[in-house]
């Protein structure tokens, strides 16, 4: 019997060389990096102190990066920081990043070469996923856990089933990853894929560049999934071989893998897609949104959705175009390389001259923690990847998910519309 | 691990972010943060709770933030087992890291009501409500030993101590 990318991937990686990686069966194995930010990062090294940790098993597989409560909100946020600080220093830590020196975890990694096809990512952050668009496994965890393999560089796992989406067919104008995760949302719900590997294959997975794999292997979490891994295709070796910093291994299921279930998609018949509040499966045609919801603040960035692809999709809507007089806008790049390449670009200029606020690397706004957190009654058009109940700010305040290209339309409008109408 | 309560009814896909805000993540005292539990979803939530209650809740409990905060201050509110019909997965396997009881149960989940008294063993998967038993499946064995032990933060200190012991 085949195997599917999930199933192959954490078989090189169990402790014993005669196990197997079948689907629900409890494995202890090794990973490849093990990724905290600076919300999960402080209270897992309270738990490795309280394990008796003094020496990291293996420090180089370690990444700390500073950039929930970055830059500090508060005296709260900044000892969380600090924490990390000194968690790098007194351990060894090289791939620490601070403030001004990296930006949002999911898309520094792997522009920083830290990780590549084949690799085994376990974080404390449920957006882990993310690296699945690099044809990785990478699993949000939990944060004892996570303190457990810097003391044992081990760690435990259920094999999961493996689900395959089929993507065929050329992408419609303004379809992005987003809109293909949005509407797998809309088919699954928010547990369709509850402990399963969601694989993402077929010719139509050429249509989204690297950037824009990552909107899709960001919200599989939102449909419970463990992972989401892209198969590998030429993209995804060009990407590696120009990138990763140590070996890596493209990695495809066999033909005769066994899926839990099979999709399939045809991009060309795809539309831009937009979850309503209060969660990321309640999702419709961006047509199917009532004309007239006037929106307080558009944000425009997040783990997935700040990169350099995502910036000039929105530039492509904003140039020489204003954001409405009542609806304030922030564009979050994700990384210090992406801000620098978009003010290469001219892009940022762009954004200002449109009356758009542009911030540093942070997840501030997403998580509601700061730079950018909701009232009471407030609306708000995001790219980001939750929008439940208080997810960012005030219970009250209602969220719209979508894609970049949405989002700017949205932005000029001053309510949700569909980009192809501005 | 024995439990016995009050059931504290809860639907389907309860999120994290709905159970504890971004903007209390940079709270680490338990105590403290067992204060902003469900504070805007479910107002009268910290109020109505007493130490031992069990909650009972629907599908994909936990889903949304992997976040920490969330298991560990509703253990901090005296939370003494969480029944559902399935869990979201990071927060399940947080759960058992921090030595928070849990048990699948589609079945419990339907027959709960609010307010009911709720006792069981994790280990042996025997649930009774007011009277009723029922069976629900054990944990897998390596997943029941980190329970046994209160939580990975034990069971790595006994893992560390053989393993020193084994090198000697």
């Amino acid at each position: 019997m085949g195997q599917t990318i999930a199933e192959k991937i954490l078989e090189r990686h169990l402790l014993d060389d005669k196990d197997k990686a079948e689907p629900g069966r409890v494995v202890r194995a090794k990973v490849d990096f093990v990724l905290f930010n600076d919300a999960n990062g402080p209270v897992a090294f309270r738990h490795f102190a309280n394990m008796g940790g003094t020496k990291v098993a293996v420090p180089d597989k370690v990444g700390l990066v500073c950039d929930h409560f970055a830059p500090a909100p508060s005296a709260a946020g900044a000892r969380m920081l600090r924490d990390m600080r000194s968690f790098a220093r007194d351990k060894g830590i090289k791939h620490f990043f601070d403030v001004g020196k990296g930006g949002i975890e999911h898309t520094l990694i792997p522009e920083m070469g830290l990780i590549g096809p084949g690799d085994l990512v376990a974080g404390g952050d449920s957006h882990t996923g993310t690296a699945g668009a690099y044809n990785a496994f990478g699993t949000g965890m939990s944060w004892a856990g996570m303190a457990a393999i810097m003391m044992l560089d081990e760690t435990w796992f259920r094999v999961p089933e493996s689900m395959r989406f089929h993507l065929h067919g050329k992408k419609a104008p303004y379809i992005t990853g987003k809109d293909v995760i949005l509407k797998c949302l809309q088919d699954l719900g928010v547990d369709g894929a509850l402990y399963r590997s969601m694989e993402f294959a077929g010719p139509g997975i050429s249509e989204f560049n690297i950037d824009e794999r990552m909107g899709i292997c960001n919200m599989v979490v939102e449909a419970g999934g463990k992972t989401g891994i892209v198969e590998a295709d030429e993209q995804t070796e060009a990407w590696a071989k120009a990138t990763c910093k140590r070996p890596y291994t493209l990695t495809n299921a066999d033909a005769d893998a066994e899926y839990y279930s099979r999709h399939d998609y045809d991009l060309s018949k795809m539309v831009p897609m937009v979850a309503k509040p209060y969660s990321p499966d309640n999702v419709v045609p961006v047509s199917e949104i009532q004309p007239g919801v006037k929106l307080d603040q558009v944000y425009m960035g997040n783990c997935a959705n700040g990169t350099i692809s995502d910036l000039r999709q929105i530039a492509s809507v904003l140039k020489g175009r204003k954001v409405a007089k009542w609806t304030r806008v922030m564009i979050v790049p994700a990384t210090q390389k992406i801000y620098k390449e978009a003010m290469d670009e001219g892009l940022i200029e762009q954004f200002i001259d449109a009356g758009a606020a542009v911030s540093t690397p942070t997840c501030g706004a997403c998580f509601g923690g700061h730079n950018g957190a909701l009232d009471d009654g407030e609306v708000a058009f995001a790219t980001i990847n939750r929008n439940f109940k208080g997810r960012a700010g005030h219970a009250g305040a209602q969220v719209y998910l979508g894609n970049s290209y949405v989002a700017a339309a949205s932005a000029v409008a001053g309510e949700i519309i569909d980009p192809a109408k501005l | 691990m024995k439990f016995k309560g009050t059931i504290q009814k809860l639907g389907d896909s309860v999120d994290t972010d709905g159970m504890i805000a971004g903007r209390y993540l940079s709270i680490l005292d338990p105590k403290e943060l067992a204060k902003h539990i469900f504070e805007e979803t479910i107002p009268d939530f910290t109020r109505r709770v007493k130490p031992g209650d069990v909650i009972v809740a629907g599908k994909n409990f936990g889903c949304g933030s992997g976040r920490e905060q969330a298991p560990f201050a509703l253990k901090a509110l005296g939370i003494s087992c969480i029944v559902a019909t399935s869990f979201s997965r990071t927060f399940y396997r947080m759960a058992i890291d921090l030595g928070l009881p849990i048990l699948e149960s589609a079945e419990v989940a339907a027959a709960a009501l609010q307010g009911q008294t709720i006792e069981g063993d994790t280990a042996t998967g025997e649930v009774k409500i007011d009277g009723k038993t029922f069976r629900v499946e054990p944990m897998p064995q390596f997943i029941q030993e980190i329970i046994d032990m209160g939580g990975i933060v034990d069971w790595v200190k006994k893992e560390v101590a053989a393993r020193a012991k084994a090198a000697a």
